[in-house]
């Protein structure tokens, strides 16, 4: 490849050393979470699976999902999946025409990041009820 | 003077051989897992961990079971979608590419149908 930088010219800002915004980092994590979600969804069909097997098969699988490296598969499972439901959300009214406004987008960013710790929260609530 | 054919032209689609059904079909599938999202996950929330009666019985409520069947039916479909366009973007070598493509469209169905028939059976009480 031909030197990208002859005589020392300034580069213009990339990824590793521009300053990172809500803008750019909740469109790459709705990404990582539709990815990450496969192994919650194999994890769910595992699960049910189990359960149309027999009473024994689902008590281990019950138990490995409950145990502590389960609850946070579970829990990090919950974000995701309550992340990339706001965040989608978000998007299908892109699609539609509304929300570009810069304070909109900012707002309606931190909006789904607090919704999805907050759903997160209670459906762990639920859970432990 | 166009070049183009008159049955391209009433296609009206380009080089690429296809248009929005992609893009569309994924909303669709976006769309529909909004509800079925939260019907799902609630009652999930208060059985996961209580036990082998617990589960059969909240899933042999038809309700229960269908939003479940759904659930898992749409996603798969989705993720489906949604990995092909990642795919798509990052791995670059043909055969690479192809075979993920390939693995990717069938162990989603796979998994999907996996999934439908075991809430059915667990439904059905057999």
């Amino acid at each position: 490849m031909a030197d990208v930088n002859r005589g020392d010219r300034p580069l213009s800002p990339h990824l590793q050393i521009y300053r990172p915004q809500i803008t750019m980092v909740l469109s790459i994590l709705h990404r990582i979470t539709g990815v990450a979600l496969t192994f919650s969804m194999i994890l769910l069909v595992w699960w049910f699976f189990a359960g149309a097997s027999s009473a024994a098969d689902f008590e281990t699988a019950d138990a490995i999902l409950t145990s502590p490296v389960g609850i946070i598969v579970l829990l990090s499972s919950a974000f995701g999946l309550t992340y990339h439901t706001f965040n989608g959300i978000r998007h299908l009214f892109w699609d539609a025409g509304f929300g570009y406004d810069l304070d909109t987008v900012t707002t309606t960013g931190w909006a789904v990041v607090f919704g999805a710790i907050a759903a997160t929260v209670i459906l762990l609530l639920i859970a432990v009820a | 003077m166009s070049l183009k054919t008159p049955r391209s032209r009433v296609m009206g689609l380009g080089s690429a051989k296809d248009g929005v059904e992609h893009w569309w079909s994924q909303r669709v599938t976006s769309v529909a897992l909004v509800p079925l999202t939260i019907l799902f996950v609630v009652p999930f929330a208060t059985v996961i961990g209580e036990g082998y009666d617990a589960m059969r019985s909240l899933y042999a409520n038809p309700f229960n079971a269908v939003v479940a069947i759904l659930f898992i039916g749409v996603s798969f479909l989705h993720l489906a979608q949604g990995l092909q366009v990642v795919i798509e973007d990052y791995v670059h070598d043909k055969g690479a590419r192809t075979t993920l493509l390939l693995t990717n469209t069938l162990s989603c169905g796979l998994l999907g149908v996996a999934g439908v028939f075991a809430v059915a059976k667990i439904a059905f009480g057999v």
